[in-house]
């Protein structure tokens, strides 16, 4: 047995000092956001009154709007989300397989996939139905494609994702029946896909259906323009039905999403 | 297929001349390889991992570009190979993995039917479209590594040996003229290991073709192979029957001799 006292430290004290830095910098950020939102106090204190204004407003809900506007608007919402869902496969597909470094090991690819998928995200679907609504005017097409360009981004990044955790040692042994390069995406990377491109799939359409709720606000047609009239006009027992019709459909499409991938995957 | 009477009226099947493949320049990992191939049966490569016996076999089917060398088969050289003319010249070559390398959510029967992605169109492949005379063939192989009655489980629901011989089987669905094998044997139990090299040497002997073996087990290659290939360092030190290998040349190809008890 030796004697001697090992000496073991989880940081060094440089380590050390930059934690405690990063502490700082946060504390120092939390303190001045808080001083920068200058909450004005009047507004904050009446809160709860207003809120229980609001609610009495928005009661007894408007039970007969619903057959007036709020069924074909609904339709209309749950159409704008799986259409462009349905859209954003169109470029979402051939970006993720560009953007893979499984499939093509072209720098150029890669960047340029990057490009689109980056820029599809970093625009809100609400900002890309503005500039829809400017393009088409209002209604259903600008919808459709606020929510098919952003969904691009996100269904083509995760895509090319899963495509990048294929086992590769599948598709050298593919590779050496002579298959084509085809036939090695059909019969190699597909199958091994498939689980994560259906999930990706309903995943963005369950996330489409709350966006498409939104994009009305602007004009781009759906449930939100029912919102938004209702809410103009102050009718808010309108608005509280309109409410209800997203939160259920939200809901309704939860479940099937769940039920659907549990039988998928 | 006439394999062998093609192979009568050549020098060689396969003749592989001055073969070099670095990965990183400078660094050879196979150092200028000859070797000729023209008989059936089972010719096992024995050395040590990391020598370039993968290496070797992934250059035979152009799975890896080698850096200088040939590859005659059949007359062609596989080295010059591009586009379909490669996808032609490796449609004849089965190769059999360690790792098996099945597509795992496909049906075992789909998995024996895609050796013969390489002779379809990528529309056939995507409508299954498989000929009435493949899909008996490759339930015939399924048969004789027996496997019949697994045909429609998925590939992921198999054992380890019965994995491998979905793999063989598909390699042999490829009707190649001859099968590479890296390491068939590695991941499996000492019986099932016995039992692939049976399966190896009994469609070798079938289809009258070479069966190319990578293994490091020496027992097991030496109660299979009719030729031993010894490699050490990127070079072949070895290169004749298995009653030929002294313990002088597995010292060369291993290194040390604690081992050779």
């Amino acid at each position: 047995m030796t004697t001697i006292d090992h000496h073991w430290q989880r940081f060094t004290l440089k380590q050390k000092l930059s934690r405690y830095a990063v502490y700082l910098v946060l504390i120092m950020a939390m303190v001045q956001s808080i001083q920068s939102v200058e909450v004005i106090p009047e507004f904050f204190y009446d809160a709860p009154e207003q809120m229980a204004d609001m609610f009495n407003r928005m009661w007894p809900i408007d039970f007969a709007y619903y057959q007036v506007a709020v069924h074909d608007a609904m339709i209309e919402t749950l159409n704008i989300a799986t259409l462009g869902t349905l859209v954003t496969l169109i470029f979402a597909v051939p970006l993720a397989l560009m953007s893979s470094h499984n499939i093509s090991s072209s720098r150029w690819g890669h960047w340029i996939a990057k490009f689109f998928l980056v820029s599809s995200r970093s625009v809100n679907s609400l900002v890309w139905a503005l500039l829809f609504v400017s393009i088409f005017g209002p209604g259903v097409i600008a919808g459709v494609l606020a929510i098919a360009l952003r969904s691009v981004g996100f269904v083509g990044k995760l895509l090319g994702e899963a495509i990048d955790e294929v086992h590769m040692g599948s598709i050298e042994a593919l590779k050496a029946t002579g298959a084509s390069w085809m036939s090695i995406l059909l019969k190699g990377y597909w199958p091994q896909v498939l689980p994560a491109f259906f999930s990706i799939i309903l995943f963005r359409w369950d996330i489409n259906v709350r966006e498409s709720a939104v994009l009305g606000l602007v004009g781009a047609g759906g449930i939100g323009v029912v919102l938004s009239d209702s809410m103009n006009l102050f009718e808010w027992q309108q608005v509280s039905i309109a409410l209800l019709a997203i939160f259920a459909v939200v809901i309704v499409a939860e479940i099937v999403v769940v039920q659907i991938r549990k039988r998928l995957i | 297929m006439p394999s062998h009477n093609a192979a009568q009226t050549n020098p060689s099947l396969l003749a592989i001349k001055g073969l070099k493949k670095e990965y990183t320049a400078g660094n050879p990992i196979l150092k200028g390889i000859d070797i000729n191939i023209n008989e059936p049966g089972i010719i096992a490569i024995i050395g040590p991992s990391g020598t370039g016996k993968s290496t070797l076999l992934r250059c035979i089917n152009r799975l890896i570009d080698p850096t200088a060398g040939q590859i005659i088969f059949n007359d062609a050289d596989l080295c010059q190979a591009k586009g379909s003319q490669l996808r032609k010249l490796r449609r004849q070559v089965g190769m059999v993995f360690q790792e098996y390398n099945l597509v795992e959510r496909l049906t075992v029967i789909e998995n024996v039917l895609t050796g013969r992605l390489g002779y379809m169109s990528a529309w056939n492949a995507w409508r299954r479209n498989f000929s009435q005379e493949n899909i008996n063939t490759a339930f015939n192989l399924l048969e004789s590594v027996g496997l019949t009655e697994h045909a429609k489980k998925r590939a992921d629901s198999l054992s380890g040996g019965q994995r491998q011989r979905v793999g063989i089987a598909r390699a042999v669905m490829q009707d190649p003229k001859i099968l590479l094998a890296d390491e068939p044997t590695s991941s499996l139990d000492p019986k099932t290991a016995v039992e692939i090299m049976e399966l190896l040497e009994r469609f070798s002997a079938e289809k009258n073709i070479p069966a190319l073996v990578n293994i490091h087990d020496v027992k097991l290659a030496s109660r299979f192979a009719k030729r031993m290939i010894g490699m050490s360092n990127g070079v072949v030190v070895y290169d004749g029957p298995p009653e030929g290998i002294t313990d002088e040349h597995l010292k060369t190809i291993y290194g040390g001799e604690s081992w050779l008890v």
